[in-house]
């Protein structure tokens, strides 16, 4: 190979990237389940734990069904990057001379279509199950919407930073979590906003903002990680 | 040959950023910072000492909080310094990471352990204080809360850097975990203190309602001097050990035990 | 409600982080030294031994 010029256009990297992650995740489409099931495991759990009254889950309902997003989200975060990285193909990309923050920006997006996506799709079976008011449930879903993608971002950057250790994914959620605290604030706050019928619209302008700064900052540090951990 | 001269008879206006450049050697900063250390203890103990005099003696007892109060010039200072100390490790980790000084990346890794002892004595202090004042031995205040989250941060870095075996590369991550914390640092802090306004009507704080009067205020603020000096100490004994570890073999550090430095 | 044990609880607790967190380093720099003495001297005998 002769000189780092990459071969290929910017946007057809990025598409090429996102299509081969997709078919590749769609290959193990049992692996694909996991994330989702284990969604739905965690809601039943609250009601087991805590009793099966109505008032009670709906109270909490928004609260848990964010929760379990989140938990979801950082048990399928450890795969956006590591099969990449063991098989080498990680580095391949880092070297293509393509710039490392797409690369990353393709991967956080696979991630968010394969794990966030269903999340925001199950919603309505989870606030069914936690007896979430119904006028409720349009901003929930909405807050799923604006919320996952900036899970899957700032969770990009736990994985880049913790890719190259064995038992990285235990430590992976302890780094994240702290940063997703204003996300599950702003988020639950919307929803109970709705239920007790006050003003919602600036929390979903939080989120909104949260995902615009996400996404034009996240990369970046997910691309830097990456390249302390492969050096 | 030109460049021992220069060391020894610098042109006035490099002086400084030679200076700067001479403390990114190990063995020069081992020395330079080794001069400051018992200053800085000698100063923290005497303000301490001031401090906890008139925090104790001086100052009356409040006659709604009782004299639970005191544990203010604990919990305050405390908190106070645990946030700066992360702002400071978040610092030194942002020039660690642009120039790749090895110092630097020490002293940055230096910071979170003491920040996060900090953060603990804040959260044990805020507990006491809360039992008598609110009954209960822990309460989800925003001060509270936003420490708790201090303190994940705080222990992620130094769980990322002990997980990582090459030093320089371990340093490195958890400085970019420390920036990126530090970046959210102020969303987290002020969604905390929403969220605790959101969900009691009120802010709870555990200065209550009563105003602070300007006495009750001169220990507080020499306690908060008197803790930065620890830091100093601490920071600067943490960064020395350190160097001595990674420097094991080298003459430096051989010449620097032969001494008894 | 007697409000002593608390204080002195918050304060015992903090000076016991406090102290620990001073001194730790100063354990390790110790244990290090003597490393490093310990390196030194046997270097400095296989050293005499080659001579």
């Amino acid at each position: 190979m002769t000189g780092n010029a990459p071969a290929g256009s910017l946007s057809g990297a990025f598409l090429a990237l996102v299509r081969r992650d997709l078919l590749l995740a769609f290959r193990r489409r049992t692996e694909l389940l996991f994330p989702v099931i284990f969604l739905l495991v965690v809601i039943s759990l609250f009601p087991l734990g805590i009793g099966p009254g109505p008032q009670l889950l709906a109270r909490i309902a928004p609260g848990v069904i964010w929760i379990a997003a989140l938990l979801a989200t950082v048990i399928s975060l450890d795969g956006l990057f590591r099969s990449d990285f063991e098989d080498g193909s990680l580095e391949q990309f880092v070297i293509s001379g393509h710039p490392l923050t797409l690369i990353a920006l393709a991967k956080i997006l696979t991630h968010w279509l394969v794990a966030g996506l269903p999340i925001v799709l199950l919603s309505p079976l989870l606030a069914v199950w936690m007896n979430l008011p119904t006028e409720t449930l349009g901003v929930m879903i909405a807050t799923l919407l604006l919320g996952t993608p900036v899970l899957s971002l700032i969770g990009s950057i736990g994985v880049g930073l913790t890719i190259s250790l064995k038992r990285g994914g235990q430590l992976l959620s302890l780094l994240v979590f702290p940063l997703y605290v204003p996300i599950l604030i702003v988020a639950t706050a919307a929803v109970m906003a709705v239920a007790d019928g006050l003003p919602y619209t600036q929390f979903l302008g939080l989120l909104v903002a949260g995902l615009v700064t996400s996404l034009t900052l996240a990369p970046f540090a997910a691309a830097a990680a990456l390249k302390i951990s492969l050096s | 040959m030109t460049i021992e001269k220069t060391i020894d008879n610098p042109p006035r206006k490099n002086a400084l950023v030679l200076f700067i450049h001479k403390l990114g050697s190990p063995a020069y900063f081992y020395t330079f910072a080794g001069r400051f250390i018992p200053w800085f203890w000698a100063i923290f103990l005497v303000l301490t000492a001031i401090g906890m005099y008139q925090a104790f003696f001086v100052v009356p007892a409040d006659y709604q909080q009782g004299q639970s109060f005191r544990i203010m010039y604990l919990h305050v200072p405390a908190a106070w310094m645990s946030m700066l100390a992360y702002v400071i490790m978040a610092v030194l980790g942002f020039i660690a990471l642009v120039w790749r000084i090895r110092v630097v990346e020490i002293l940055a890794m230096s910071c979170a352990p003491v920040g996060a002892a900090f953060t603990a004595a804040t959260l044990i202090a805020g507990s006491l204080w809360g039992r008598p004042t609110w009954g209960t031995y822990w309460v989800w205040d925003a001060r509270l809360t936003s420490e708790l989250v201090l303190l994940f941060l705080y222990l992620g870095v130094i769980g990322l850097h002990n997980a990582i075996d090459e030093p320089r590369k371990a340093a490195r991550a958890a400085c970019l975990l420390a920036l990126v914390g530090a970046v959210n640092l102020p969303i987290i802090h002020y969604s905390v203190k929403w969220w605790n306004t959101l969900h009691q009507g009120s802010s709870i704080s555990l200065l209550g309602g009563s105003s602070i009067d300007s006495s009750m205020l001169w220990p507080l603020l020499i306690m908060s001097i008197a803790v930065k000096f620890y830091f100093g100490a601490n920071l600067l004994t943490r960064a020395r050990v350190r160097l001595l570890e990674q420097d094991l073999r080298k003459s430096w550090v051989r010449d620097v035990v032969r001494e008894g430095r | 409600m007697d409000h002593t044990p608390f204080i002195a609880g918050a304060y015992g607790i903090g000076a016991v982080i406090l102290l620990w967190t001073a001194l730790s380093p100063l354990l390790r720099k110790k244990k290090i030294t003597q490393d490093i003495r310990r390196l030194i001297e046997l270097e400095e005998r296989s050293g005499d031994a080659k001579t």
